[in-house]
């Protein structure tokens, strides 16, 4: 088996367990949409262009969306016995890491790609945007989750668990989500990409860095 | 009295003797700005010289923490993780210190305590992240986990000191540049005088002697308490 095969055998696994329940698929999409229409009630009365804060709120829906996806994500293997069994099996540590954050980035993408539309519509937008928006979306996710799943691993063994995910997550995570509010505000704004070069660059960075750092850093996390 | 403890006794003297020395520089030396309008501000710009070291320190204590936390997933020596900790611990007093002087100053110059500048956002959220660094630390118990895990963080928030020091170049802030800019520019970047340029490093010299002799009376008291840890822990399983 080579080693891309053991990823997605891990990937494949994480799917069907999903879609025996669905149950997080559908948590984090209500929970998402909850996010946006509690921000649309507390700014509402407030804000003179809805526009200005159209990417702040969607980037906030799928921080805390993704928070939910990622804090199962280990805490189901713990819970039913299976890092165990994870552990035992003939793979590469780091083919484990990949496998689950692929699976995480898989899981909040999804999430995002159906809540793009949604978004689109609450906030009168133009679907024009679509394309340029799943594009920011998927680098900004793919940063989120690759630190997020070394953390998630990290979490699922201190007393807090799930409380302790998003203290350790939110401040790292930053950069990322700065950069990708930058580049959604900047499709909004019809900005040129020249314009907003440099955050494009600082999110492909930092999306390169957190990925080779966790990678490098989960053979010792998951050391038991 | 050990040998290490008069030579803890004798650097602490000596950050001691020489933050008195920066304080006495510092009010009686160091001439006033003279890009400054107002006596308020010129006389705030005095807290520039406590407030830079400290970041200074801050900065120091985390790169210190971030390199024994390799050192320690390395050679998994205890000696490395309490390094760590006791400079993470170290380094949030420190940076605490550096945003309570920064508001202090901030209030007469920009007429407010703080402001969402990135510079300072950035700032806020480093610290942050050292609090969590020390939650983390606080909800594992196995003793050889947590500090597997806490090597582990403070090398990925150690991240944040580069992009930090980045912030303030790559973005349009408010916060003066003090250090690598030399001509009266947009970002607040002023020259510094042959006299300003003394007092200034000679604090940033007593900060990071201070730093260095309250580190090893940390260092040494952590290794106290885990002995007693070790101790009692023999005494309850005989």
């Amino acid at each position: 088996m080579s080693y891309l095969h053991k990823v997605f055998a891990i990937v494949a696994k994480d799917v069907t367990a999903e879609l025996r329940t669905r149950e997080m698929l559908s948590s984090m999409f209500v929970f998402s949409l909850l996010v946006i229409f509690i921000f649309n009630f507390a700014f509402d009365l407030r804000a003179e262009n809805q526009k200005t804060l159209a990417p702040g709120v969607l980037w906030v829906a799928i921080a805390f969306a993704g928070m939910l996806g990622l804090s199962r994500s280990f805490i189901m293997e713990k819970d039913r016995g299976s890092m165990e069994g994870l552990l035992l099996t003939p793979v590469d540590r780091s083919a484990i890491y990949f496998g689950k954050m692929l699976g995480n980035f898989l899981f909040i993408s999804i999430v995002a790609i159906i809540i793009l539309p949604v978004f689109i519509v609450l906030f009168n937008l133009s679907a024009a945007y679509l394309p340029l928006l799943v594009g920011v979306m998927i680098l900004g996710v793919f940063g989120f989750a690759s630190v997020g799943t070394l953390f998630s691993a990290m979490a699922v063994h201190t007393r807090a668990r799930e409380v302790l995910l998003p203290i350790l997550l939110f401040p790292v995570i930053i950069p990322v989500m700065l950069a990708s509010v930058k580049l959604t505000a900047a499709v909004l704004d019809g900005i040129p990409f020249a314009d907003v070069q440099n955050w494009f660059s600082l999110l492909v960075a930092f999306d390169l860095i957190f990925l080779a750092l966790s990678f490098m850093l989960f053979d010792y996390v998951m050391e038991e | 009295m050990t040998q290490g403890d008069r030579w803890t006794a004798i650097l602490l003297a000596l950050a001691g003797l020489l933050m008195v020395v920066a304080i006495i520089l510092v009010f009686g030396v160091a001439p006033d700005p003279v890009n400054l309008v107002t006596p308020l501000e010129r006389f705030s710009q005095r807290i520039f010289y406590f407030h830079v070291p400290t970041w200074w320190v801050g900065f120091l204590a985390f790169v210190v923490a971030a390199s024994a936390g390799l050192l320690y997933l390395i050679t998994r020596h205890e000696r490395w993780d309490v390094i760590s900790a006791s400079s993470v611990e170290l380094g949030v007093a420190f940076t605490t210190m550096g945003l309570i002087t920064g508001s202090i100053w901030a209030k007469p110059t920009w007429n407010t305590w703080w402001t969402w500048d990135p510079r300072l956002t950035t700032a806020a959220i480093g610290w942050l992240m050292y609090i969590g660094y020390l939650m983390l630390r606080g909800a594992i118990d196995n003793p050889e986990r947590r500090a597997r895990f806490a090597a582990v963080f403070a090398i990925i928030a150690f991240l944040s000191v580069p992009l930090n020091f980045m912030a303030i170049r790559w973005w349009r802030t408010i916060h003066p540049v003090v250090i690598g800019s030399s001509s009266a520019d947009a970002q607040g970047g002023f020259a510094l005088g042959p006299t300003i340029q003394m007092v200034f490093f000679f604090c940033v010299f007593a900060f990071t002697v201070l730093y260095f002799a309250l580190m090893v009376l940390r260092v040494r008291t952590e290794w106290l308490a885990r002995r007693v840890e070790h101790l009692k822990q023999r005494i309850i399983f005989r």
